[in-house]
């Protein structure tokens, strides 16, 4: 099937067409016609026919010169090894490594780069180009060919007695029948459904762990330090802070995992700022308030919050929540309010009293 | 001398020199004992000159926004225009003129960093040939020092606040700059970016850019406990003095860090990059494509 192999038609000129053959995988001579002036038509682009010798001689002493600047930069880089980079167990140890990559590739690069514009310049100040024409030959084999492959084909399979043994042949199908049908495993990968997962954070077990215990509800630690925040340590109106369920790193079966979607921002909003949608939900504990650090809109971490308006901005899409008003989305994509935490105050402790109400993060089919 | 001899035998005269005595005793005591007394007086009398001059500084910098008595002040619609610094205390005093975002030259979305006001300019540079302009430049440089002082004591003579963080608080050595990391990434990175480069915010807000040296860490300790501006509160009990000097070095530390690739492109991270990835990388593919495949400029003669 190769084009090379030219036992029919090559470098024949289609008789009487009227119009040039043409190379195959170039563009059609019709549309070249509509790009060209009509007395064009018998000028193959860029001929050098009428080339002077003059330009030309120019011409070969600018691609002579790339090369020796190729061949110049190859030297280097031997040169750069050899002397170089090349001592102290090679490439400068570690001390100069990057030292050395700036200069082998570097020198590399020029060579390379070199070598490729004085051939390009070579090509198009002082090579011709003609059409050249080339048919592909018939794709289907003459009567002979065929005969003989089928006759070989027949011969090889009764030597190899697959027809003859067919416990070789029925084994054989068996080996590969499951590896037909191995990728076909490797789908469930798409899976599993998320099931319920989505629906709680580490909240709901820290809680439950807490309970537990004859307690209200877990504590809220700083994410970094894991210091348990009281009531009086975030009493400084506008501030904020991210935190975590107490134990969550020690205790959560994938930490990292947990608190992806446990995370949560803790923020003092004045108590007469609150609107009524936050206030009548009684989840704050004088003006302390906790949302999910999640976007509803694809889940980026949407911390932004800025005290003088109290919104809360996500980076990603601009989507903006007004920490006053239950998290309400004020602008952007987001359709849903970030999930509020429920707060209360236990020992002067600031604790969580359940997990959020609603699945945290962007929405997804099941969530209902 | 006759009539001395002629008082001295009056009956008084005895109870006269005693008086006189102890007036002389008390008065070269006063002369001596009551150092103290005097320099608490004069440490009294120079207290209440820095607050003379810090309210003197304060009513002509700061008291056409916030009001004569710093109560804050409110435009016809009821709107605040300026906040009150009743209880603000020296550390937000000092946050927001030693950055020169105070006294703000118009109220808008936000007020920019700029060059202090002369009064107040602590960050003159002295590292100058000339002896004499050298210490003139020295003079400016406490002068405004203790203007600044003066200006703090004041605002906060007006209602407790944070006070300015001490220099060792402050001093980026010894700070646990993973810890500091860790926390930056958590609770500032959002805004202002992850080494500091800054962002947008809402409305014309934006965070300010943290990775150049002339944020000073006892600005960027006052800033986390003051909350300014649009910037949420970290007070000393949520994120501990500890927590703040880890922070302090990330940010340092990180200024420190060399760039690979040359140039850090704002280091704003993979956007800035894949942009000129794009733009430069993908463009220069192009013009080389466009190049070898261009058409020659000869034409064949025409036969």
């Amino acid at each position: 099937m190769s084009d090379n192999n030219d036992t029919n038609g090559s470098g024949q000129e289609p008789a009487g067409a009227g119009r040039p053959g043409r190379v195959v995988g170039t563009p059609s001579p019709a549309a070249e016609k509509k790009l060209l002036a009509s007395e064009d038509i018998s000028a193959p682009a860029g001929s050098g026919e009428e080339l002077d010798e003059q330009s030309a001689k120019r011409a070969e002493r600018v691609v002579a010169l790339f090369f020796l600047t190729a061949f110049a930069a190859s030297i280097g880089f031997i040169a750069y090894y050899i002397v170089w980079s090349g001592r102290d167990g090679g490439m400068h140890g570690i001390d100069r490594a990057r030292e050395s990559n700036y200069w082998l590739g570097g020198l590399m690069a020029l060579s390379f780069l070199a070598l490729a514009i004085g051939i390009t310049i070579w090509v198009r100040r002082l090579m011709t180009s003609k059409p050249l024409v080339q048919e592909r030959h018939e794709a289907r084999a003459d009567d002979e060919t065929r005969r003989q492959f089928g006759e070989t084909f027949m011969e090889g399979a009764r030597d190899s007695g697959i027809t003859k043994r067919p416990l070789l042949r029925r084994t054989l199908l068996l080996a590969a029948a499951p590896l037909g049908l191995a990728p076909l495993v490797l789908l469930r990968d798409l899976g599993p459904l998320p099931e319920k997962r989505l629906r709680r954070t580490y909240w709901a077990e820290a809680v439950r762990k807490a309970k537990a215990q004859g307690k209200r509800g877990v504590r809220l630690v700083v994410d970094g330090t894991n210091k348990p925040l009281k009531v009086s340590d975030f009493s400084s109106p506008g501030a904020m802070i991210t935190v975590l369920p107490e134990g969550i790193e020690e205790h959560a079966h994938h930490p990292l995992n947990e608190i992806a979607k446990a995370v949560t921002i803790l923020i003092n909003i004045p108590e007469d700022q609150m609107k009524p949608a936050l206030r009548n939900r009684n989840w704050d504990v004088n003006g302390i308030v906790a949302y999910s650090k999640i976007c509803t809109h694809v889940g980026c971490p949407a911390a932004l919050y800025e005290q003088t308006t109290h919104r809360i901005l996500c980076p990603c899409h601009q989507s903006t929540f007004d920490a006053t008003d239950a998290a309400k989305v004020v602008f952007g994509p987001a359709a849903r309010p970030l999930p509020q935490l429920p707060l209360s105050e236990e020992d002067g402790y600031l604790i969580a009293t359940d997990d959020f109400p609603e699945p945290i993060g962007p929405s997804f089919w099941e969530r209902g | 001398m006759k009539r001395f001899t002629a008082w001295r035998r009056r009956p008084w005269a005895g109870y006269a020199v005693v008086l006189a005595a102890l007036a002389a005793i008390g008065v070269i005591y006063a002369g001596f004992q009551p150092r103290p007394d005097r320099a608490e007086a004069t440490a009294t009398a120079a207290a209440a000159n820095d607050l003379q001059n810090g309210k003197a500084l304060f009513n002509k910098n700061c008291a056409s926004c916030h009001g004569l008595n710093a109560e804050g002040t409110k435009d016809a619609k009821g709107n605040p225009i300026a906040p009150s610094l009743i209880g603000v205390g020296a550390a937000s005093v000092d946050f927001q003129v030693s950055t020169g975002r105070m006294p703000a030259a118009n109220p808008g979305a936000q007020i920019p960093r700029k060059a202090p006001v002369p009064d107040f300019n602590t960050q003159i540079d002295t590292d100058v040939e000339n002896p004499e302009e050298r210490a003139a430049l020295e003079r400016q440089k406490a002068r405004a020092e203790k203007n600044l002082a003066d200006l703090r004591a004041y605002v906060a003579s007006l209602g407790d606040g944070p006070d300015v963080p001490s220099a060792q608080a402050v001093d980026p050595e010894g700070g646990d700059v993973a810890l500091g990391g860790k926390l930056f990434r958590t609770n500032c990175a959002q805004c202002h970016n992850f080494v500091g480069s800054g962002g947008a915010l809402t409305g014309g807000k934006y965070a300010p850019p943290l990775d150049k040296s002339d944020v000073t860490p006892t600005q960027i300790y006052e800033a986390m406990l003051t909350g300014p501006q649009a910037m949420p509160v970290f007070n000393d009990t949520t994120l501990t003095p500890r927590d703040k000097k880890a922070i302090i070095a990330y940010l340092v530390q990180t200024r420190e860090e060399p760039d690979p690739g040359g140039n850090g492109l704002g280091r704003i991270g993979p956007v800035s990059e894949g942009l000129v990835g794009w733009l430069v990388g993908i463009g220069l593919l192009v013009l080389a494509a466009m190049w070898i495949t261009a058409k020659k400029p000869k034409k064949l003669k025409k036969s």
